[in-house]
């Protein structure tokens, strides 16, 4: 994928063709996910048809809350990420690991056996290519291999987005992870709406991007069509509600472990875990394992969990993070400075979920500033650089 | 093993509507799955045969509200090796530990003829303030696929798989956009535990808290974001509170915090 030489002049594919592309997917045995409004959000879900898409559709976004408003010029994504992220399909909330039976004296242990499902993730901004990258760290990159992700992510064929519109809590232009798409996909688009057509600036990433891309009708882009692209992502950068200053973070956040500001966000967290279960890196499972009724079998299952849950860090003695200023640093520390040490970059790629879907907005870039500022004696970071 | 003899289970009834127990006969396929493992020696919502104690596993339904539920209890606990508290009713005194608030004799006068006949406690209590309790399963009802979680854990000798967190974790796995942030919709889900696979907020609606408090709920902050963002009456987040599990210390003690709020 990544080692793929990309075809130097993008293509233009017509809003009119765009159904080819699904079609093409469906043709070579993908299942299309691809965003769709539910509930008065954005979600992914199977879309098979362009017309599914949430056309005319884009968002409000603040800490504690989320909108959908209308746009008048019919663009199918002109909106920012919504509640759920890309690990749904790659790394599911709940899957059942293996069965066990017993059978005479002993036991037979029963393999899962579902086929590995393909699916083509059509709507990848660049925060979250970026976000699976670090599952790729997590469960591909450490001593044990999570098989099931591998399949799963190995078989996934990734169509990219640029984002033309940055959310009111984006921060990606912060981290330098968006919002232009980066390498790792297989093909990506840029939305062009104009008074003359409605098209997408396509970007070949790999050589089965290339393949999917020969089933579409499309033609060269016009150096004018190139230009937009480009002019559309960078005028998003400069729209981006949040900033983070990322200098010095990590030893920002070791030095702050009794910082007082951690008790003053404990009486605002409810210890909800919306903040992990939203966060497109976030990673953590617990196993769980059930019995039935008679005792003939046994079931092991991995179930997502959050380091806000009393049971992440119950041993015998009980929770070892039972206060709630406990649970917030150790998210927050994790995401932006233990994660340096364990994986080499940040645990954030700036998406802004965590903001959003807090039930009461609880910000972790107003948090940062805050232990910043109120550091006795440091110095004042300055203002992150706007991008150009 | 063929010496041993099958655990005994009886269910209990106290101040209750039954609903619980109606779980429980929900199970009837998974029971009679093991009717070779279990003998059931006291259910009278099932069945009239009583069978006498002691009993391995004892489910309790209710609140202790009479005189003589507070001495009915410690009988069974004393005929019972493995006591469970099921429901609201038997884990936070239920809806009518609503009485708690008020004064119980007025509430007598106002529905009875003849109230000095009406032989009852000032409150409805859980019946972990009574006798010890070996485990208490939340929900107003309790989820028929905890139940059997329960019991499964106690016959196979492991500890139940019973999350304290709250209903947010589940809604997020089950991919339901939050209601309060996308619709506005005040929802007791961040301060209540997980049980019911956030079945409210899946229908575009607020959680009731049918399952109690969550291990640390935190209603303070989650009152004020209702008042302050939300723009929810005072009256109304006390009334939200007192409900099923309005004897619950934390719910009770936010709630008396607008115990005086008039709109
Ligand atoms: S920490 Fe928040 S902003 Fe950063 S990647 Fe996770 S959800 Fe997005
Ligand atoms: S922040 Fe918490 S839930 Fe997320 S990866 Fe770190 S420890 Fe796990
Ligand atoms: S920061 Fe917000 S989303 Fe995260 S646990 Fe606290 S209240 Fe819940
Ligand atoms: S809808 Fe309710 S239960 Fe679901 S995440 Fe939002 S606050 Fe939590």
């Amino acid at each position: 994928m990544a080692d793929y030489e990309q075809l130097d002049t993008p293509s233009v594919v017509l809003r009119a063709d765009l159904q080819r592309l699904f079609d093409s997917l469906h043709a070579r045995g993908y299942e299309t996910i691809a965003p769709r409004v539910e509930n008065g959000a954005i979600i992914y879900d199977e879309v098979t048809s362009v017309d599914a898409l949430p056309a005319g559709w884009t968002d409000e976004q603040e800490g504690g809350f989320y909108r959908l408003e209308g746009r008048d010029d019919g663009a199918l994504f002109g909106y920012t990420v919504g509640p759920q992220s890309w690990k749904r399909y790659l790394s599911p909330p709940i899957r059942r690991l293996w069965q066990a039976r017993k059978n005479g004296d002993g036991f037979e242990i029963v393999h899962e056996d579902a086929p590995t499902p393909h699916y083509a993730l059509i709507g990848v901004r660049a925060c979250e290519l970026h976000a699976i990258h670090h599952l790729d760290d997590v469960y591909l990159g450490g001593s044990t291999i999570d098989a099931d992700y591998q399949q799963r992510r190995e078989a996934a064929f990734i169509v990219a987005v640029n984002c033309g519109k940055a959310g009111n809590t984006c921060f990606c232009a912060s981290l330098g992870t968006g919002p232009a798409v980066g390498p790792g996909y297989d093909l990506a688009l840029t939305e062009l709406v104009t008074e003359r057509e409605h098209a997408f600036v396509v970007t070949v990433g790999s050589e089965r991007g290339a393949d999917v891309l020969a089933d579409v009708p499309h033609r060269p882009a016009a150096p004018g069509e190139i230009d937009l692209a480009e002019a559309i992502v960078a005028e998003a950068a400069r729209h981006m509600g949040r900033t983070l200053e990322t200098t010095g973070l990590k030893e920002l956040l070791y030095r702050s472990f009794e910082h007082p500001h951690w008790d003053e966000v404990a009486e605002r967290c409810l210890t909800c875990g919306n903040c992990t279960m939203v966060c497109p890196t976030c990673f953590c499972f617990t196993v769980e394992d059930t019995t039935d009724l008679t005792g003939q079998s046994a079931e092991r299952w991995r179930r997502a969990d959050s380091c806000f849950t009393t049971a992440f860090t119950f041993i015998t003695s009980g929770s070892q993070r039972a206060s709630a200023k406990a649970r917030y640093r150790q998210w927050l520390t994790h995401k932006l400075a233990t994660w340096q040490d364990q994986f080499d970059s940040l645990g954030c790629v700036g998406c802004g979920r965590c903001i959003t879907w807090c039930p009461v907005g609880i910000d972790l870039t107003a948090e940062v500033a805050a232990l910043r500022a109120e550091e006795i004696g440091q110095p004042q970071p300055e203002a992150v650089l706007e991008m150009a | 093993m063929a010496t041993k003899r099958k655990p005994r289970l009886a269910v209990w009834k106290f101040a209750s509507c039954d609903g619980c127990q109606l779980s429980l006969l929900d199970c009837e396929h998974e029971l009679l799955a093991v009717t070779g493992q279990v003998e059931i020696a006291y259910f009278l919502e099932a069945s009239r045969a009583v069978m006498e104690g002691p009993y391995d596993v004892s489910l309790v339904e209710g609140s202790i509200t009479t005189p003589g539920d507070a001495e009915r209890i410690r009988e069974i606990r004393e005929a019972s090796k493995f006591l469970v508290a099921i429901g609201a009713c038997a884990t936070a005194g239920g809806i009518q530990a609503l009485r708690n608030f008020a004064d119980v004799k007025e509430f007598a006068a106002a529905v009875y003829a003849r109230p000095e006949v009406i032989d009852t406690l000032k409150r409805s209590s859980p019946i972990a303030e009574h006798v010890f309790v070996d485990f208490e399963l939340r929900g107003c009802p309790i989820s028929k696929h905890q139940l059997l979680e329960v019991v499964g854990a106690y016959l196979t000798g492991r500890k139940p798989n019973i999350p304290t967190h709250s209903v947010c974790m589940e809604c997020k796995m089950r991919g339901t956009p939050c209601v309060m942030v996308a619709a506005g919709i005040a929802c007791l889900g961040p301060v209540t535990q997980a049980g019911c696979g956030a079945l409210c907020p899946a229908y575009g609606r607020g959680c009731y808290a049918c399952f109690g408090p969550m291990e640390t709920p935190n209603t303070t902050a989650l009152a004020a974001w209702w008042r302050d963002e939300l723009g929810v009456e005072p009256i109304d987040i006390k009334r939200a509170l007192r409900t099923y599990n309005a004897g619950s210390e934390s719910f009770r003690k936010e709630s008396e915090a607008y115990e005086y709020a008039d709109h």
